[in-house]
């Protein structure tokens, strides 16, 4: 039999207001097995513990039960108490009698009743709680960063700067991401890539990290500070130790026609192709579906030329497995496809373009060179209007693929592209039509109206209703003022579209094997969206950069070192101490369905065949769940769907939670 | 169709593809078939029957058959193979230890049904297709089949194989039509006292003898919490008689989203109770919530119950219709 102690807090008057502290605490003194029932004002203060502490010692308390706020809030508070004095932690329970009574009742009578029914209920359960101890697992000292763009490699510098080696996985060619095709970054106008090869160039040369570039992530597996992760190295067909990156092989190679993806298709690059001058690493790579020797045998210019003998035709993909303690995800973002949006005419005319091939266009290492022209025509355009909002700040009936969501970015770039053709174009005329013009950033609404005031930027508040392309080759373009309350007609020659920007498609596989949390835009969700904003909800998992949301640079990059920090935090520990709420299986009782294991979002279930001992001396292979203890968070999700009850959660149990319910029916 | 059975079974046997036979055999009375296993030739000439009693889902009986050395063969009608597909996906037969032969079925008779049209001491029963004829010790009796029918084999909602290894006959289609949630939704146009009075009074002819539980092969624990006093509910459903009927709600929730609709716990009821219709009432929801699903369709996968979607419905919908 429990000797339970009972301590009603009044919370001040957030929960005596409402409920009769004492005569809950009388109430809850006849209660069986019940030794010691008091109230308090503030239970959770000094003085408040010091009362349970004392009654643990002087009516050697084997359970205690506390009649206060949420669990969330101060659970922990009274455990630590309760542990204090001698008594196991998980010997205490809560009666929520304040955000699941006192708060949301107005009657007393009625809220003092069930307050004392909450009270009974918990102490139905302490009488099943059982002493609990925590275990501890070994935390593996290496992280993994997937994605390569300047998120990750702001979070693996930082990791490295710690004295933790970390890995990067890249699966485009080179590191770098989006930020290696922008021209200048606002508020500043520092050139991007001046700015962020050094830091690439950093990562190559860092002992601490490992660069997986043109690789992917094929399967997760484990549990925070323990997991196992096959990386697939995809074939380049050139040796990675031999390459020097002399370049000479993109040159020769015959095969000139290929889309440049670096220049968003606006110009062709060879089948054998160095992304950019400054890709780290500098290593070719040969694109499977253009290379002639490689589609059919017949070619192998690149490997004659090479002087260091690196081109491998036969090259396969090969698959590393390597163990981390901690996962920062930094996958980033893509603009929206804009093919739906066929009033901007955007697939209909080469001249009208998305803001980032507006980038490439002004961009010295761009197909242009730097030159800002037509893409149709090769000539120097007049007048430019920028739309923003393209598929950002939708309604939920946009059909097209836009957005609910303010992609953040859009005003700031769109006045740096503003400006910056205003300052090098002096006879350029440029509109920008804008829904809202936002700028809360430090330096950005000074930025913007010196795009507006000084340089001269025509800002107009409306959105283009039509883009129409004219048979001269100028653009059309149709949107309203909302200001002057008139319609407007431009005839313009070039066409910027502020497209919306979306999670890279890899995010949603990638949250799956992670078994982190996503919302329905496909952004990671974090552990909580002031307070944990670069943590994900599952153990071990952190956020980098624009896969948890839209950002500009200035905020990935603190957000990456926020992440980074998290994941130093856990690095520095040699052992992590595991939740003893966990699941875990009677394997008599186990079926070996395998329903419990389907409804796991941790993947903590796993199947072995076991001998029993059956009868007559003889022996049967059952299949039967085991759940890693390390992994399990004690959701309950299995315990419910187990139909026969072999699956049990420590600390909330089926025989405790019954209990409750029972004397919540009395 | 009993000869061509008892031909491939002993050719089955002969050639080694298997060891053992489950089908059925004759009982006390000619409508009392019960399944039975057969090791040789010998005895399946001597036994082996098939005829419009054998109503039996087999692919209970494999859960533990398929656990034993060498091959089994197993006759499974289109319904039965449902029940199959849902325990391999559960885990609970052997599947290399089976060896299936799907066979046709046009609907099973209830020697019940018989019973209550007044037909008594029945010593044979002999079929000519379309109409029984009944010896009873007062005399021949003539009855239609499609009038004593099992009342699942009234709503048939497939007559198709979803797992076979031969067949014998021509497979069937799934029945699009089948009327079998008419019932459902009769009682779901009920007040919710009236659906309560209802349930009163058939739950609690219940005499707990466990037949329902034993025969349903979604019941297939290898402990039921009934059984376990350490479960916390074995004792709940024998406390008060409205306790008792809570075995029966129990028990519909544990099968819910595995259920295939066999309609065994009906069939085997000493005390005619239509449990078949708890089980539809979720099979019903479950499609109406969460799209169509038919358990044991596919042998792997997830159920809707275990699986989460965007697309699911909020948990007030619980709330919504109910307070209809």
């Amino acid at each position: 039999m429990q000797r339970i102690g009972v301590f009603v807090c009044h919370c001040g008057t957030n929960i005596a207001g409402t409920v009769d502290v004492k005569a809950v605490a009388e109430a809850l003194k006849n209660e069986q097995g019940v030794v010691f029932s008091t109230e308090y004002q503030y239970m959770c203060s000094e003085a408040g513990q010091s009362i349970i502490k004392n009654a643990i010692k002087e009516h050697k308390l084997t359970g205690v039960v506390v009649c206060s706020c949420s669990p969330r809030m101060h659970e922990a508070t009274f455990r630590k108490t309760a542990s204090s004095a001698g008594l196991n932690p998980y010997m205490v329970e809560i009666a929520n009698i304040r955000e699941q009574c006192s708060w949301i009742h107005k009657d007393m009578e009625k809220a003092t009743e069930k307050a004392i029914i909450l009270g009974r209920a918990a102490i139905a359960k302490v009488h099943l709680n059982a002493p609990l101890t925590a275990g501890e697992s070994p935390v593996v000292k290496r992280a993994l960063v997937i994605g390569g763009g300047i998120a990750g490699i702001q979070t693996a510098l930082d990791i490295a700067d710690a004295g933790f080696e970390v890995d990067i996985v890249e699966k485009k060619p080179t590191i770098g991401g989006k930020m290696t095709q922008l021209d200048k970054t606002f508020p500043t106008l520092d050139c991007a890539a001046c700015i962020l090869t050094p830091k690439m160039v950093d990562c190559a040369q860092n002992e601490k990290i490992k660069i997986y570039s043109y690789s992917e992530v094929e399967s997760v597996s484990g549990f925070v500070g323990n997991f196992s992760v096959k990386i697939r190295k995809k074939a380049r067909y050139v040796d990675e130790t031999k390459c020097t990156g002399c370049g000479l092989c993109t040159e020769k190679c015959p095969m000139k026609k290929v889309p440049n993806e670096f220049n968003l298709g606006m110009n062709n690059r060879s089948a054998i192709y160095i992304p950019f001058a400054q890709a780290v690493p500098k290593i070719a790579t040969i694109d499977p579906d253009h290379c002639n020797m490689l589609k059919n045998g017949k070619c192998g210019v690149c490997a004659k030329i090479c002087t260091a003998g690196a081109i491998n035709y036969k090259q396969e993909d090969e698959i590393v497995e390597e163990k981390y303690g901690a996962i920062i995800a930094a996958t980033g973002y893509n603009p929206i496809n804009l093919d739906k949006y066929d009033e901007f005419a955007y697939s209909q005319s080469k001249d009208v373009i998305t803001s980032l091939e507006f980038e490439r266009l002004t961009n010295a290492a761009g197909p242009t060179s730097g030159k800002l022209l037509r893409p149709s025509d090769g000539v120097h355009p007049h007048t430019i209007v920028f739309v923003q909002c393209v598929g950002s700040r939708c309604g939920a009936e946009d059909s097209k693929g836009g957005k609910s969501y303010c992609s953040k970015i859009c005003c700031m770039y769109t006045a740096k592209h503003a400006m910056l053709t205003r300052e090098k174009y002096p006879d350029t005329d440029v509109y920008v039509f804008y829904i809202d013009v936002r700028t809360p950033g430090k330096n950005f609404d000074e930025f913007y109206r010196r795009a507006a005031e000084e340089y001269g930027v025509h800002y107009i508040k409306g959105m283009v209703g039509k883009v129409m392309p004219q048979a001269d080759g100028k653009l059309l373009v149709q949107g309203s003022d909302l200001i002057a309350g008139e319609q407007l007609k431009i005839n313009a020659d070039l066409v910027v579209l502020a497209a919306a920007i979306e999670p890279d498609k890899s995010a949603r596989p990638l949250a799956t094997m992670l078994t982190a949390s996503m919302d329905t835009n496909d952004f990671f969700t974090e552990a909580h969206p002031k307070l944990r904003p670069v943590e994900s909800p599952t153990a071990g998992i952190f956020l980098s950069g624009a896969c948890q949301g839209p950002k500009d640079i200035p905020e990935t990059v603190s957000q990456a070192s926020a992440a980074a920090a998290k994941a130093i935090g856990l690095l520095c520990k040699d052992k992590l101490t595991c939740n003893p709420c966990v699941a875990h299986s009677d394997e008599m009782m186990c079926n070996g369905c395998s329903q419990c294991e389907k409804v796991c979002p941790y993947g903590a279930i796993s199947y072995e065949d076991k001998e029993f001992r059956m009868p007559n001396r003889t022996t049967a292979i059952r299949r039967v769940a085991k759940v890693n203890p390390a992994v399990c968070q004690g959701c309950g999700a299995c315990t419910v769907t187990c139909p026969s009850g072999a699956m049990d959660l420590n600390g909330f149990s089926n025989r405790q939670i019954m209990a409750e319910v029972d004397a919540i029916c009395r | 169709m009993q000869g061509r059975m008892i031909e491939m079974a002993k050719k089955l046997l002969g050639d080694g593809t298997v060891n053992r036979v489950i089908g059925w055999k004759k009982g006390e009375f000619a409508y009392d078939i019960t399944p039975a296993v057969f090791e040789n030739a010998e005895e399946i000439d001597a036994d082996f029957v098939y005829d419009d009693f054998c109503g039996h889902n087999l692919s209970k009986y494999l859960i533990k058959e398929s656990k034993k050395d060498g091959k089994m063969l197993v006759f499974l009608k289109p319904c039965d193979t449902y029940s199959f597909n849902q325990l391999i996906k559960e885990h609970r037969i052997n599947r290399e230890n089976v060896y299936i032969v799907g066979i046709p079925c046009e609907g099973k008779a209830s020697a019940e049904t018989i019973k209550e049209k007044g037909i008594s001491g029945i010593t044979g029963i002999s079929s000519d297709g379309d109409n029984f004829k009944v010896n009873t010790i007062y005399g021949d009796e003539t009855v239609a089949k499609s009038d004593v029918l099992e009342e699942r084999c009234t709503v048939c909602k497939s007559k198709k194989h979803v797992v076979y290894d031969e067949l014998i006959g021509e497979d069937g289609e799934v029945n699009e039509n089948s009327s079998r949630f008419d019932m459902v939704a009769k009682l779901e146009n009920m007040t919710a006292d009236e659906r309560y009075a209802f349930w009163r009074n058939e739950l609690s002819k219940c005499i707990r003898c466990n037949a329902c539980r034993n025969v349903c092969p979604a019941c297939s624990c290898e402990n039921c919490v009934f059984d376990n006093p350490n479960s916390g509910v074995s004792n709940k459903a024998a406390v008060t008689s409205f306790e008792e009927n809570m075995f029966h709600i129990i028990r519909a929730f544990h099968v819910a989203g595995r259920c295939t609709d066999c309609g065994e716990c009906s069939r085997v009821c000493p005390q005619n109770i239509p449990l078949h219709l708890l089980n539809r009432k979720f099979i019903k929801d479950i499609n109406e919530l969460y799209g169509d699903y038919q358990a044991g369709e596919e042998s792997e996968g997830r159920t809707p119950l275990t699986t989460y979607t965007k697309e699911d419905c909020e948990p007030s919908i619980v709330n919504e219709r109910g307070c209809k």
